[in-house]
């Protein structure tokens, strides 16, 4: 009976108690982990696609209205936040580092880093919705596009039909129209921002479980797969937002243009 | 059978494409203010691409993975991407205006 298959394969998986039976080895079980994770992921980019989509066909359809919306962001929040989400990217990298070295102490360390970038950018995000609040840019409620139209005047072509009184009608018209039209910008800045924003808030749920995991020793060189796969979500996220701060906040940002 | 847990990645690596993203995104900030025509977007957008390589290559280690359908899902998923913009482009831009 000892030398049964069955009893071999019992005594070989208490020695490798991560190991589940129906992989060959741990390098197996890992990477059928990480593909799991990287077919999520592939659904994610078709997610974000379509939004993607929605704000190509429209940045070109009208775009004088999407430049000066763009403009209205501010640039250097937009900026901070993306170094913010790099610099976590770093982290999260360098903890999966510190788990395949065994050190417990800096896994946790860099993850709360993570948490504390996370929560910094979506705090930061806020601020920035706010901003859009107090300036009637939230589409469909109060919005105004007045200030929009004053600060980019020969962008829409105002200076030119306010100066002849001819064609009053057609300054009307056009002025009917940016209203309309940066609306479109804006609710796609929301929605694209809101879903990433919603992602994030997914990634600070899941790092603070890892995080709790990393504290309790759960993690060791041979098995740390829950720490990397949420890694690669949170790359992922990161990712993200590199095309989103050039294509929302720098459309036309040309001096005098 | 226990240094199965992939390969590290020297934390000198890491911190160095740390520090070229971060010189991109200034660059990109930079870049931006400087009237270029058409090509304000196009540099945004190599850059941009050039980010999200590095950190797929580095920080999500698909350059060391041993699973060869890593790369394979990941390519399909930026084909399927690219598809979903040009026919729409095709299509929209090849409309009637109004």
């Amino acid at each position: 009976m000892s030398d049964s298959p069955l009893v071999a394969e019992h005594a070989e998986h208490q020695a490798r108690p991560e190991l589940r039976h129906h992989f060959a080895d741990e390098e197996q079980q890992r990477n059928a982990a990480s593909l799991g994770m990287w077919w999520f992921l592939g659904t994610e980019i078709m997610f974000f696609g379509g939004m993607f989509c929605a704000y190509l066909i429209y940045r070109i359809k009208y775009f004088p209205e999407f430049a000066a919306a763009s403009r209205s962001l501010n640039l250097q929040i937009g900026a901070l936040n993306t170094a913010v989400l790099i610099c976590s990217s770093l982290t999260v990298a360098q903890a999966v580092r510190a788990a395949q070295m065994g050190k417990r102490m800096l896994q946790v360390k860099l993850l709360l880093a993570t948490l504390f970038f996370g929560l910094v950018f979506l705090g930061v995000k806020a601020f920035e919705w706010h901003d859009k609040y107090t300036e009637h840019h939230i589409p469909t409620f109060d919005f105004n596009a007045k200030n929009l139209m004053r600060e980019n005047q020969k962008l829409f072509g105002l200076d030119k039909l306010q100066n002849d009184l001819s064609k009053a009608l057609e300054l009307q018209r056009r002025e009917a129209d940016i209203q309309q039209r940066s609306q479109i910008f804006f609710s796609l800045y929301f929605a694209l921002t809101g879903m990433h924003a919603i992602h994030m808030i997914v990634g600070v749920g899941i790092f603070s479980v890892i995080t709790w995991m990393a504290w309790k020793g759960r993690f060791t060189p041979e098995y740390h797969t829950p720490l990397e796969i949420a890694g690669l979500y949170w790359h992922f996220v990161d990712i993200v937002w590199i095309y989103l701060f050039p294509l929302l906040y720098l459309i036309d940002r040309r001096p005098g243009a | 059978m226990s240094e199965h847990s992939g390969h590290i990645v020297p934390s000198k690596l890491n911190w160095l494409i740390w520090a070229i993203l971060m010189v991109a995104t200034y660059l990109t900030y930079r870049v931006a203010q400087i009237d270029l025509g058409l090509f304000n977007t196009i540099v945004a957008l190599v850059i941009a691409t050039t980010k999200a390589t590095l950190v797929v290559l580095i920080f999500m280690q698909v350059k060391y993975t041993s699973e060869k359908m890593t790369k394979a899902v990941l390519i399909f998923a930026v084909c399927w991407l690219i598809l979903l913009l040009f026919l729409s482009l095709t299509d929209y831009s090849s409309r009637y205006a109004g």
